[in-house]
């Protein structure tokens, strides 16, 4: 076979080859939206964190603002220490409030943040002292059962 | 003799000879990376063997990947609509094809299509002595024979199943959006949320590049081994596909356990 056209078919081969890895990592994969920019490192310490990973997202306001770095237990405290990296556009004051919530019903979780009204803003490093823990469902059942109960027993 | 020791030495015989093949393809591995230069430097032997393996398989690759996706499609959606939520179907059909299906698939057709024309071709050219024709000559067959081959391969392979996992999520498209009614965005955007590069894609890349180099060299090793009459060349053949199934099945589990133990 003519030399040129084996070379033509060949790269046309590896050009849809790459067109496919480059359309699984854009349109299929999430390679675009994981891009942070410059960041800086907050911690934030919670009693429990529910089902929480790391690279999980911090949202402000239903917009992702940085991600979930790592997830330690502090020894002392018996508390989760989560390490958050959020971009550097977007500063928070320091009584900001970092709460989990879960997205959906049974979806993933992730961490929100609420801007407070101090005019210090957090530094690389800080601790966000205003957390609030996961919701545990069996917590929350119970919880409504002792008040149903004790609404029971009133009348 | 006993029939115990004859089942007994029946057991053995098989098992020796099995290491003693296992041993003499790793050989011919070893030989073939050390002859690889020889294979870039005359690159156009390897870029017409791109052309034999790669370019010919895709028609197979495309057609097999687009229906393994609206399968796919199909069969995700009538279980979780169950549950409600049927928009999740891209999330499945994704995850399936970049972790499983497309490396694995592809590297059973590949087997198929491209491993036994290779193990043919060098069983016959083996039969017809050209392989020693070259030898006389004092020109390595290993290197211009063996190397280019097992480069088109190993090259092909990843190649082949990133089209497959590509066209297969666009089969899964058009069964889950146009037939099924499934929501445009919430299919792409979740998607694009559960999917991550790192994790799937390029673990998806990994196992097809290994599946790749097991495939070849597994087609290159029977052809080189056949014995050089009309029969072996058809038992190489057919050795060649059931080996590289098996093979290409066995590491996919290996593969999987190291990747998703982290």
């Amino acid at each position: 076979m003519d030399k040129t056209i084996l070379d033509i078919w060949v790269g046309l081969f590896v050009a849809i080859g790459i067109a496919a890895l480059m359309g699984l990592a854009m349109r299929v994969g999430n390679l675009t939206s994981n891009t942070l920019g410059e960041t800086y490192t907050i911690t934030a310490n919670y009693e429990n964190i529910g089902g929480l990973k790391p690279r999980a997202p911090v949202k402000s306001s239903g917009v992702v603002v940085g991600r979930i770095d790592k997830i330690q237990f502090d020894t002392q405290a018996y508390q989760a220490v989560v390490t958050l990296k959020i971009d550097k556009r977007y500063p928070f004051p320091k009584d900001t409030f970092a709460n989990i919530y879960t997205s959906g019903l049974l979806g993933e979780q992730y961490i929100s943040l609420e801007a407070g009204g101090d005019d210090h803003f957090l530094k690389e490093g800080d601790r966000v002292s205003k957390t609030q823990d996961a919701v545990v469902l069996e917590k929350l059942i119970s919880q409504f059962l002792y008040s149903k109960a004790s609404e029971e027993s009133k009348k | 003799m006993n029939p115990i020791f004859k089942i007994l030495s029946n057991i053995g015989n098989q098992v020796t000879s099995r290491i003693w093949r296992l041993g003499s393809a790793t050989r011919l591995f070893c030989l073939t990376l050390i002859y690889s230069s020889e294979s870039f430097r005359r690159i156009h032997l390897t870029i017409r063997e791109i052309y034999f393996t790669g370019v010919m398989s895709l028609i197979i690759i495309v057609v097999s990947a687009f229906f393994v996706g609206m399968v796919l499609g199909l069969q995700g959606y009538y279980t979780l609509q169950k549950y409600g939520s049927s928009e999740s179907i891209g999330v499945l059909v994704a995850l399936a094809l970049l972790r499983e299906l497309g490396p694995v698939v592809t590297a059973l057709l590949f087997a198929g299509r491209a491993g036994t024309a290779i193990t043919a071709e060098i069983g016959l050219m083996k039969a017809t002595e050209q392989l020693s024709a070259m030898e006389m000559m004092a020109i390595s067959p290993i290197a211009r024979i063996i190397s280019p081959r097992f480069w088109a391969g190993v090259i092909s392979m990843p190649i082949l199943a990133s089209i497959f996992s590509m066209v297969g999520v666009m089969g899964g498209y058009l069964v889950a959006v146009p037939i099924i009614g499934v929501d445009h965005g919430a299919f792409w955007s979740q998607m694009n949320v559960n999917v991550d590069f790192r994790i799937d894609v390029i673990n998806g890349l990994i196992k097809s590049f290994v599946f790749g180099v097991a495939c070849t060299i597994i087609a290159l090793y029977e052809g080189y081994d056949a014995p050089p009459t009309a029969e072996g060349v058809s038992r190489a053949t057919t050795r060649t596909v059931v080996t590289s199934s098996l093979t290409v099945l066995g590491l996919d589990f290996i593969l999987t356990s190291f990747m998703m133990s982290n």
